[in-house]
């Protein structure tokens, strides 16, 4: 039998702690995956390694995966902060795709770049924040669980995005292919170095950056941390809850808003099929991972990133189906709780015979 | 004219099986006292087992339980962290989808465009010979049938045996029910493996009978608007039925607007409409309705941990 005793004490640095625990019951799960698909787990890994670390090239791919996810998971980290679940980033993203491919396709289509950059981000910023805002003020207003609103509007954004991209917005010169035009070469973001790094992964950065002095500095993010902890403390303080839950769904709508924009104009330079392709929830992994501070959510992004690297590249190397990573990203998630039960509790091993009496039966009559 | 209604009431049912039985799953789990919001992956990875297994046997029955039993086993994964680890119970849910996801496109990708056994609707002896009613509700798939039996059979274990009784202490308050003998951690764990069987089941029901075949898109939310009509229906399985017709009801209605090539609705309005419908259930069940602060089992979500 497993035993489960609270620990009176949480050991320092527990947050990594938990982190690396995570990371090694992900690894031995994949392990266990390789043994059974009949492949060597070292060869596996060492493929793996090799196509994250193996050249210069391969090693940029990886923070290019982890600019959007360091957008999602922040725009997670953020509403989680104050216990508001949103699994909406998906379709907040797509919105933010929306925004920024409009702003740059029809609205300012000859704009200079100084104007056209800077009008593009605001835009898919306000994508996504219109997209959070209706889960925001559903909750606000009427108390509506905010897990199931921002989860079923993922699938209502990317049903109208294919609506536009087959139909209103479709690129008559693209022979039937579905997506809009390309937007225009002042709209894409300026890429590094001969890499497909683009403007987004500073701006995901700086965006982490500011994220953590407004938490952790700012009357504002006092009253979020507050409220997210003990919100009946918060009401007594006389905190607005109301406001601050919709302020905190903008912001996170905002920031996942921006992960659209940068896929759109950073990567695809098109509104097209390959934009929903499940950031928004890996954000929920990259922000528990990041166990919600906004300064390890780069780190966390980046590991999941060679995580989607490093699976393609056992799709090409070994024949495995790039999928696995996805697998491989929940057993991540799965080995987070393993640890932190771990730091949490003391988990022993014990004979029946050292567990306490069950109470004794009393036929039923329950009070 | 009547032709088209017993068109649309027929393809209604038809397309409610999977939520129905996926709400009473989670009805039963939330009744324990726990949310798991995974039915979505436990619907997928039943709707691959149970595909495979009836390609490979060729059986049906040996699908329906693979299909169940790998919904089962799936759900057992979200017991083990949320009642042996007390991890919280959203974010396993959400992990647990995230799993079932990765499983279900991974070991799913060898199988897409297989063709697998069919479970077709069969008509019901003199049930089906009833005018109108009869085309409607017993020319059905199979499941369809199973879904009519548990909906009552779950309202019945649930409101009228002690089982039930038990069930629901456990979730209203662990804590009294512990001092009452019961034992909290296997009941709870009971009620999560029903209802991943259930979840199971649901996704058996697609990939076998209602869009035969694998494909790693089929559940497309049926699973999480599961979860939401378990709100909706109060936690009580007879008002089930109505919440998954009213998911049936609409998708009915996009088949017949676009059988019938009526564009007076834009077609992608219509595949909004699920989901913007069961958002606006949540809105008007949770603004209106004080039944349903009372409903909610009152320990939902709470881990129980036993002061030693």
């Amino acid at each position: 039998m497993i035993r489960v005793e609270k620990r009176t004490q949480l050991p320092k640095h527990h947050h990594l702690i938990a982190a690396l625990i995570a990371f090694v019951i992900a690894f031995s799960s994949g392990c266990i995956i390789f043994l059974c698909l009949g492949v060597n787990p070292l060869t596996a890994y060492l493929a793996m390694f090799k196509g994250v670390f193996g050249s210069f090239h391969s090693f940029s791919e990886v923070l290019v995966k982890a600019t959007p996810l360091t957008f999602t998971g922040l725009a997670v980290a953020v509403a989680a902060m104050m216990m508001l679940w949103n699994i909406g980033a998906e379709g907040q993203l797509v919105w933010g795709g929306i925004f920024a491919a409009g702003t740059a396709l029809y609205l300012l289509p000859s704009a200079p770049v100084s104007l056209l950059i800077p009008m593009i981000i605001a835009a898919s910023a306000c994508g996504g924040m219109m997209w959070a805002l209706i889960p925001g003020i559903l909750k606000a207003r009427f108390n509506v669980n905010e897990i199931l609103t921002t989860l079923l509007l993922n699938y209502v954004a990317i049903i109208y995005m294919e609506h536009l991209f087959y139909g209103p917005w479709r690129d008559p010169a693209g022979f039937g292919f579905p997506g809009t035009a390309q937007i225009p070469e002042a709209a894409h973001l300026v890429r590094f170095v001969g890499t497909r790094i683009h403007l987004g992964f500073p701006l995901a950065l700086i965006c982490a950056l500011l994220l953590f002095f407004l938490l952790n500095k700012s009357v504002w993010g006092y009253q979020i941390r507050v409220i997210g902890s003990e919100v009946r403390a918060a009401r007594y303080a006389g905190f607005n809850v109301t406001r601050q839950t919709l302020t905190v769904m903008a912001l996170s709508g905002a920031l996942a808003g921006m992960a659209g924009m940068a896929e759109v104009c950073g990567i695809h330079y098109r509104l097209q099929t390959g934009l929903a392709v499940g950031y928004g929830y890996d954000g929920i992994i990259v922000a528990w991972l990041a166990q919600l501070n906004p300064l390890a959510v780069p780190f966390t992004a980046v590991l999941l990133g060679a995580l989607f690297v490093g699976g393609e590249q056992l799709q090409t190397v070994l024949g495995l189906p790039s999928t696995i990573s996805l697998i491989l990203e929940a057993a991540l998630l799965f080995g987070l709780f393993g640890g932190q039960a771990m730091i949490k509790y003391k988990i022993a091993l014990a004979s029946p015979t050292e567990q306490s009496q069950p109470a004794p039966h009393n036929n039923g009559k329950m009070s | 004219m009547i032709d088209d209604i017993t068109f649309i009431a027929q393809i209604s049912i038809k397309s409610s099986v999977a939520v129905l039985l996926a709400t009473i799953g989670e009805i039963i789990t939330e009744r324990g006292g726990v949310l798991n919001l995974g039915v979505e992956g436990m619907m997928l990875v039943g709707a691959l087992a149970g595909f495979a297994a009836g390609f490979a046997s060729q059986n049906a029955s040996v699908a329906i339980a693979a299909g169940m039993l790998a919904g089962g086993l799936l759900s057992l994964v979200h017991a083990f962290f949320t009642i042996k680890l007390h991890s919280n119970q959203v974010l396993c849910g959400l992990a647990l989808t995230i799993l079932g996801t990765g499983l279900a496109n991974f070991l799913g990708r060898p199988l897409i465009g297989a063709a697998g056994i069919r479970i077709r609707p069969v008509q019901l002896p003199y049930l089906s010979d009833i005018p109108v009613l009869g085309d409607i509700f017993f020319y059905q798939s199979p499941f369809a049938y199973g879904a009519y039996i548990l909906v009552p059979l779950a309202w019945y274990i649930l409101f009228k045996t002690r089982t039930g009784l038990i069930l629901r202490a456990v979730g209203e308050d662990a804590a009294s029910a512990d001092a009452a003998g019961i034992n909290v951690a296997l009941t709870r764990t009971l009620c999560i493996f029903t209802g991943g069987l259930f979840a199971g089941l649901a996704g058996t029901y697609l990939s076998l009978s209602y869009t035969p075949g694998w494909k790693e898109t089929m559940t497309g939310g049926q699973g999480w608007i599961a979860i939401a009509m378990v709100i909706f229906c109060t936690w009580n399985p007879l008002r089930a039925f109505f919440g998954a017709l009213l998911f049936g009801g609409l998708t009915a209605l996009q088949f017949f607007f676009q059988a019938a090539s009526i564009d007076i609705i834009p077609s992608y309005i219509l595949k909004m409409m699920p989901y913007l419908l069961t958002i606006g259930v949540l809105v008007i069940v949770t603004t209106s309705s004080k039944r349903h602060k009372s409903a909610s089992p009152a320990d939902l979500g709470v881990p129980f941990i036993r002061e030693q």
